[in-house]
């Protein structure tokens, strides 16, 4: 099958996040391909090595600086990838980046796209549900496994949404979001990253996708980020195991009434 | 002007309590923003959820009641929403920020070209302009968003607002015609969990493990403390990496974010992606040995000692407390 991933630059999940004057301080952190995406790259690889032929795209939207962010999924194995990267197409909400992934996706040729179901940074679980609706594909949110059928024409989902579980069915071509559980992501070999600078990233700009980017307006606009509030200090409780654990049940008790 | 409308998400013919929380929201929301409040329920046999919506102090309920409905088809749902936006023209739609509520958000917003301000968790009017914070990177940081046109779409944390009192008066049920639309994706059955442990994103009390409990035998106690909390099991990531429990309980950025009264974290040593998913519950219990652990930093209340030591006497101390009620 011919499989687009699409994939988000965002902060290494054990980076921590610095604010100043609003923003990000964007020195020193480590960047990742966003956890729940790279579920959907391995489920693509799992899928084309299981049935043999198929081509494994990722598509990223980001700045310059995104181009280690693909070559470390292509060095996982991916085949090559489209990489929108125009300045002026950057900066918006999820309504605008949609509708540049859902441009960049007409101009691919595709049997089935997959995404993570949020990317870890914005938290927004918008932008593939936005997409599907924007190409007219149907859409399987936050699925833990995926099965085809004989003819490859439709596909049989598992989700897992709010604590539960249920099977949900779709034609394809569909866009379908992975929840953590789909599959294990493997690790780049040394081969893979070897071979990963050789596989060809296309640059798209917003001329390529036929869009305007002065026709492009965001919705919402992030007017400043703060750090979460502090919380109180708290206090050790001393004495050995067992002292303590009564104290704490105490104090959970008659000082929190937690309990 | 337009309307406040509030959408309601029902679980097995009965409203969710976001629901409710939704109703208080929208009555904020208007006495900056101006407008009534309405509501909207989707879904099969709903007819009594109607009904209490009907009693939530909502000025209108519309309910499309369907079997069409009984299991989620998004695109028949989202059809079926936008006729109810044109009944409701709606300058605000408000929707619980559940994995449904998300997901149904953002298929409406795309069809009529909105924006969703996603997991809400305060707001203020300033000026007929709204502006909501939000937890973003998981909570590692608060965004404050600017709506720069209505209509939108927020989608509202669950347990944060209180619930909307049931009043004697009852609003006008408009019944919604569902949309014809032959769903391409749909639910097609529900899944029986194996567990009927509590669901870890709407727990009150929270037992995590990590790990101190050196492997899959040592969750063994730290299921019978939650048990006796009614509390749900959560893990980080080095228990579930290590395979001693389930990935659904791993608590963190890329596990569940959970806000509950009560985290004990039990052999846990707060790696920063695990922090970023539980610092905002309302006390939190930390047992490591190791003093310098950065899980401390976040306790309310912390001990310095192997959770093994510390398991069997909180057992036998919760079942003396919690015998006295």
């Amino acid at each position: 099958m011919n499989l687009v991933v699409l994939i988000k630059r965002v902060p290494d999940t054990e980076t921590r996040i610095q604010i100043k004057d609003g923003k990000v301080v964007t020195d020193g952190i480590a960047w990742i391909i966003s956890p729940y995406d790279e579920y959907g790259i391995e489920e693509a690889l799992r899928i084309n090595e299981k049935q043999g032929g198929g081509k494994v795209t990722l598509l990223c939207l980001g700045p310059e600086e995104a181009k280690e962010t693909i070559r470390k999924g292509l060095a996982l194995g991916a085949d090559d990838a489209v990489h929108v990267n125009d300045p002026a197409l950057l900066g918006g909400d999820a309504s605008t980046t949609a509708k540049v992934l859902a441009a960049a996706l007409k101009k691919m040729q595709y049997d089935l796209v997959l995404a993570g179901k949020q990317a870890v940074d914005e938290d927004n679980a918008q932008v593939a549900v936005r997409v599907a609706e924007l190409l007219n594909l149907p859409c399987v949110n936050s699925v833990i496994k995926l099965d085809f059928s004989d003819d490859k024409k439709s596909a049989r989902c598992l989700r897992e949404v709010d604590g539960d579980r249920d099977v949900a069915e779709t034609s394809l071509p569909a866009i379908i979001t992975a929840q953590q559980g789909l599959n294990e992501p493997r690790y780049p070999s040394l081969k893979g990253i070897m071979g990963a600078k050789k596989k060809p990233v296309a640059d798209w700009k917003a001329a390529d996708l036929g869009l305007d980017p002065a026709a492009l307006t965001s919705k919402l606009e992030t007017v400043r980020l703060d750090p979460p509030p502090a919380r109180p200090p708290g206090k050790k409780i001393p004495g050995d195991a067992a002292t303590a654990t009564k104290e704490l049940v105490r104090l959970l008790r008659e000082e929190a009434k937690a309990i | 002007m337009g309307n406040i409308l509030i959408v309601a998400e029902e679980r097995e013919g009965t409203l969710r309590k976001v629901s409710y929380e939704l109703v208080t929201v929208a009555h904020e929301m208007a006495k900056g923003l101006g407008g009534a409040v309405q509501a909207a329920v989707v879904g099969n046999n709903v007819s009594a959820c109607a009904d209490s919506l009907a009693k939530s102090g909502v000025a209108q309920v519309y309910c499309a009641d369907s079997p069409a409905l009984a299991y989620f088809a998004p695109e028949v749902f989202a059809a079926t929403l936008v006729e109810v936006t044109r009944k409701a023209s709606p300058s605000v739609v408000l929707m619980p920020a559940t994995g449904w509520g998300k997901e149904l958000g953002a298929k409406l917003a795309a069809k009529l070209d909105w924006g969703v301000v996603t997991d809400c968790i305060s707001f203020q009017v300033e000026g007929g302009t709204l502006i909501f914070k939000r937890p973003v990177y998981a909570g590692k940081a608060m965004a404050t968003i600017k709506a720069k046109s209505l209509p939108v779409i927020a989608s509202m944390r669950p347990n944060i607002f209180p619930p909307a009192p049931q009043q004697s008066a009852a609003a006008p049920i408009e019944k919604i015609e569902v949309t014809a639309v032959t769903p391409r994706a749909k639910v097609v059955e529900k899944v029986k969990k194996e567990a009927v442990d509590v669901d870890l994103a709407e727990a009150k009390v929270v037992v995590s493990g990590g790990r101190g409990a050196k492997n899959a035998d040592g969750f063994v106690q730290i299921r019978e403390i939650a048990k006796m909390l009614g509390a749900a099991v959560g893990a980080s990531r080095a228990a579930v990496d290590a395979g001693w429990i389930d990935y659904s309980t791993q608590v963190g950025q890329t596990g569940k974010t959970v806000a509950p009264q009560l985290y004990i974290a039990l052999g846990i040593s707060g790696a920063i992606q695990h922090l970023a998913g539980m610092s905002s519950s309302k006390v939190i219990v930390a047992v490591n040995k190791d003093p310098d652990a950065p899980i401390f930093q976040a306790a309310d209340y912390g001990i310095v000692a192997d959770l093994f030591d510390v398991m069997p006497v909180l057992k036998e101390e919760l079942k003396k407390v919690l015998a006295e009620k």
